[in-house]
């Protein structure tokens, strides 16, 4: 029972990895990253971590996905050009992975873990629960949980700057204004601030 | 199942997500294939944490969780930004910064 879970997982997993990849439009990969997502959601629960599986369910396929979701919507799709810099660079591309995953593979089982191969041991019943999770969070790992939240904040506020609408009257400290404005297509110094059109 | 089976899973995730950042363009599907990967080291470390019985791997899984929502609100910001000032999406033709 627990292979058959195993393998259906994997082959969700892998087949909305490849989907991510292959697909054309970048709202079909957001849709196979979701399948994807939740298959992994499922081997968590096969290797008894309950709370990182709700978290990846929750948060993953819920609110991050639903920003991609949002985000594809409004830039739109579009294929990508032909153009190509380093002619060829597409080819080696597969073979390099292909070394990756050779290399990953005999990096991580020819080491000397000798409890690679077996189950694990016989954990309690509450191991990767919520409450346990909690409890580790809030005891041991105090300090890297408040900067977790510290670094969540510095990105939502670097997100809003990033992508925030910014008056054109006054925009005098903007965060492109320091950058080197001739390197920049035409079109485009017109909209940035005046710090950029010196 | 062997804790082996995962970690050559995660392997094989890895590898996808580094053939797709390598192989396509658009930096939307580039942000995707990130999270491909830090999925991939996300079943590593939880696998890991279940061959030595040890709840902590999976406290490190969730950091990974929260770098990657950072990683993707500010990745998803800087395309929106690139979207307003009508800059190609793609990262072929956003070479200013190469020497």
């Amino acid at each position: 029972m627990e292979a058959v879970l195993f393998f259906l997982a994997a082959i969700g997993a892998l087949g909305g990895a490849i989907g991510v990849v292959a697909m054309r439009n970048p709202f079909y990969s957001v849709l196979a990253l979701i399948v994807h997502l939740f298959s992994l959601a499922v081997l968590f629960l096969l290797l008894t971590s309950a709370f990182v599986a709700a978290a990846q369910v929750v948060v993953y396929a819920g609110a991050v996905m639903v920003l991609y979701v949002f985000v594809v919507a409004y830039v739109g799709g579009g294929g990508e050009s032909a153009w190509e810099p380093i002619p060829g660079q597409r080819l080696p591309a597969p073979l390099l992975g292909i070394a990756l995953f050779v290399e990953l593979s005999v990096a991580v089982l020819s080491s000397a873990l000798l409890a690679l191969g077996t189950h694990g041991p016989d954990v309690p019943a509450g191991f990767g629960d919520p409450a346990a999770i909690g409890r580790l969070l809030l005891e041991k790992f105090l300090v890297p949980f408040e900067a977790s939240s510290i670094l969540l904040l510095i990105a939502a506020v670097g997100a809003i700057v990033l992508a925030g609408r910014r008056r054109e009257d006054e925009g005098a400290v903007t965060p492109t204004g320091h950058s080197a404005p001739q390197a920049r297509p035409d079109g485009v110094a017109a909209a940035s601030s005046p710090g950029g059109v010196r | 199942m062997n804790v082996e089976w995962y970690v050559v899973l995660s392997a094989l995730l890895f590898t996808t997500g580094a053939v797709g950042i390598l192989v396509r363009r658009s930096p939307m599907v580039i942000l995707l294939c990130l999270e491909l990967m830090l999925n991939a080291g996300n079943l590593a470390l939880v696998a890991f944490s279940r061959m030595v019985g040890n709840q902590q791997g999976q406290v490190f899984a969730i950091v990974v969780m929260v770098i990657a929502a950072c990683e993707v609100v500010v990745g998803l910001g800087l395309i929106v930004a690139l979207f307003r000032r009508k800059l190609p999406l793609n990262v072929d033709d956003l070479r200013e910064l190469r020497g």
